[in-house]
């Protein structure tokens, strides 16, 4: 937990569950953490690991049947999982922005850009459309797009890949949110143009103190990016902490595991970490921890019940060997 | 190496006409369009040995990759594959010969099975075609191998591959090409489409049967960490061009191109030593248009006048190549 009181985002013990004919399917199981204002907490793992679940119930976007299911997400301590859909599409995009992988799923193509813009300025913000239009033009020039004036009559199809992501950032900015939750926003694009985006974000957010929840599986714009990181596993966090902590000293095996399997640019190793086996399906996570059957440690604790949120230095970790060692020998 | 080289590609060159149909070129008056997405890329590839080219979208190393395979023609240019020209190839027998030793592997092991099939036939039909085992139990013999080989059950073979995960069909995808015994190996981003834990199992699978079989690589992908634990040497590639070619050491340690030196400084840094990250600037030209001269020189920040005229070659200094003027004049 951050300084001086109150996260300005608080996620307790989150379900998402889908129900199927067969049974239900429990997508994000027990999610906890918190986002201070001005922060970056990455939140990283596989496909299949609910961490864009938990983003998507954070913002009330989850598709049906897909829904919360148990825990409460507060924003400034205030509950913001059981508003209705109006309420809770004014949070959206006014208190909290939005920045999906492909932009193309947040730009509509069949108006212009600069429409796009003043229309979500003008939702939230009290000021003309000759204001809005100003602001519009000031917000893409902010993000980098040269001759701003004239291209925000464009359509989003005239811009490439690398510019229409700082398009969506700039719609995702233009009603001063204090959170942005951007989804794998770098993904689709190439190494050059991700550093762009990367860079571009991580200014931005600095300089109106915007704190960010960034999902992604590439734990290389993490490592730059983030304050805080959150790795998931199976629907839960197997491990929260400090960006440097966790990249550099991971505590819970499938992180170590993570990590090891990451080639790198480095000294090289003759072959990489491997962990066996793959993510457990959503109908058959095992007992206890879901991580056990793949992991090299596991004893009969691990088998019997579920771990959470052990300390381990200023990590949160769910592993019964971090309590095993803290108890057996003292830190 | 002394000894000829199991691969060797010539200047390839692949021009793709992309203009508009006839009736509209006629009426808004435009002329053909042709999108240059290969010129003169040269490289040559031992046994034993994994020769990677790493580019950004649009730098045409999968054409490349499709033309060293002889699934695409190219426009100019040979490949060689074992001192046997493959375009150039009498028709039957020789070709089909060729082809039984060269095999593919592609990005997307979704798309790359036939859902239809049973992995079991999916696996046989290269030793079908190329008439490579007598009778039905000696091809479900070998099926069974191979599936041993990459780490998967030989009872799978009766599943379908949606059954599977993507790691596992990566693996399926990997035991096809194998069954029927080629040398040579092209792989079009093999693990980008999986996760990185699974992307570990691949690659270091893709060593091992290096080294039980004897294998040469091709290895194509956008991600330079990949391309530096799998290769020997590695070609950069930039709108159609092989700007640097360089062992991987030698490549990572002391890039020269302009281009090699930004793409490292771009990559996110897992280290964490705290060095800042510097953004390439400017995207990569349209590369139906590309600028004249170099064509990274309107990104360049080394960029001096020759660059936006001439077309820099390739020059090779012990092993170790760079396209750019501002190297061979030893600007930097």
């Amino acid at each position: 937990m951050m300084a001086n009181g109150q996260p300005l985002l608080s996620v307790r013990n989150l379900k998402v569950a889908f129900p199927t004919r067969r049974a239900t399917l429990t997508a994000v199981d027990g999610v906890s953490f918190d986002i201070a204002a001005g922060e970056v907490l990455g939140v990283v793992g596989e496909s299949g690991a609910g961490k864009s679940l938990t983003g998507a119930a954070v913002i009330g976007l989850l598709e049906p049947p897909g829904r919360i299911i148990g825990g409460e997400v507060r924003l400034r301590g205030q509950r913001i999982d059981n508003l209705s859909k109006e309420d809770m599409r004014k949070v959206r995009g006014k208190r909290i922005g939005m920045v999906f992988q492909d932009p193309l799923t947040s730009l509509n193509p069949l108006y212009r850009i600069g429409d796009q813009i003043v229309e979500t300025i003008r939702t939230h913000l009290p000021v003309s459309e000759a204001q809005a239009r100003e602001r519009a033009i000031a917000l893409l020039q902010e993000v980098g797009i040269q001759g701003a004036r004239e291209r925000i009559d464009s359509y989003p199809h005239a811009f490439s890949g690398g510019m229409r992501q700082r398009v969506v950032l700039a719609l995702a900015l233009c009603a001063e949110p204090e959170l942005l939750i951007a989804d794998e926003p770098t993904t689709a694009l190439d190494v050059s143009i991700q550093a762009q985006i990367i860079t571009l974000l991580k200014r931005l957010c600095r300089e109106r103190g915007t704190a960010v929840m960034l999902i992604t599986h590439d734990m290389g714009v993490i490592a730059e990016t983030a304050d805080r990181v959150a790795v998931m596993y199976a629907g839960r966090i197997a491990e929260i902490g400090p960006v440097r902590d966790v990249v550099q000293h991971p505590h819970h095996p499938y992180t170590r595991g993570l990590m090891g399997a990451i080639p790198t640019l480095g000294p090289q190793a003759t072959r990489l970490v491997q962990i066996p086996g793959s993510m457990p399906r959503l109908d058959a996570i095992p007992k206890g921890c879901p991580f056990h059957p793949r992991c090299a440690f596991a004893f009969d604790r691990c088998r019997a019940e579920r771990p959470d949120g052990m300390d381990a230095g200023s990590s949160k970790v769910a592993c019964w060997l971090v309590a095993q060692n803290a108890a057996g020998a003292p830190a | 190496m002394t000894m000829m080289p199991l691969v060797e590609a010539k200047s390839l060159t692949r021009v793709f006409d992309v203009s508009k149909p006839w009736l509209n070129r006629l009426i808004e008056r435009e002329p053909k369009a042709y999108l240059k997405a290969v010129t003169g890329v040269s490289f040559v590839i031992g046994r034993r040995e994994t020769v990677a080219l790493v580019g950004e979208s649009g730098s045409g190393k999968s054409t490349v990759a499709r033309m060293t395979v002889g699934l695409l023609a190219p426009t100019a240019g040979t490949v060689t594959i074992d001192g046997i020209d493959m375009w150039a190839a009498a028709r039957s027998a020789e070709r089909q010969q060729l082809r039984r030793r060269l095999q593919m592997i592609f990005q997307d092991p979704y798309a790359s099975l036939n859902p239809r099939w049973r992995v079991e036939r999916i696996i046989a039909d290269p030793i079908k075609a190329f008439g490579l085992a007598r009778d039905g139990a000696e091809i479900h013999h070998r099926v069974g191998e191979l599936l041993r080989l990459v780490g998967l059950d030989p009872a799978d073979g009766a599943k379908y591959p949606h059954e599977f995960s993507g790691g596992q069909r990566q693996r399926i995808c990997i035991a096809r090409a194998l069954s029927s015994s080629p040398e040579f190996i092209v792989c079009d981003e093999p693990t980008s489409a999986l996760d990185v834990s699974v992307q570990a199992q691949i690659l270091n699978l893709m060593r091992d049967l290096q080294d039980r079989l004897g294998l040469s690589y091709l290895f194509i992908s956008h991600n330079l960490a990949v391309v530096r634990h799998m290769a020997t040497r590695i070609g950069v590639m930039y709108l159609g061009r092989i700007v640097e070619m360089a062992p991987a050491t030698e490549l990572f340690t002391a890039p020269r191109h302009p281009y090699t030196r930004l793409l490292m400084d771009a990559l996110p840094d897992l280290g964490m030593t705290g060095r800042p990250r510097r953004p390439i600037e400017g995207e990569i030209p349209n590369p139906i248009a590309p600028p004249p001269g170099c064509a990274f020189h309107p990104r360049c920040p080394w960029a001096f006048d020759p660059c936006a005229v001439d077309v820099p070659q390739l020059i090779d200094h012990g092993g170790r190549a760079a396209a750019c003027h501002a190297v061979e004049t030893g600007r930097i």
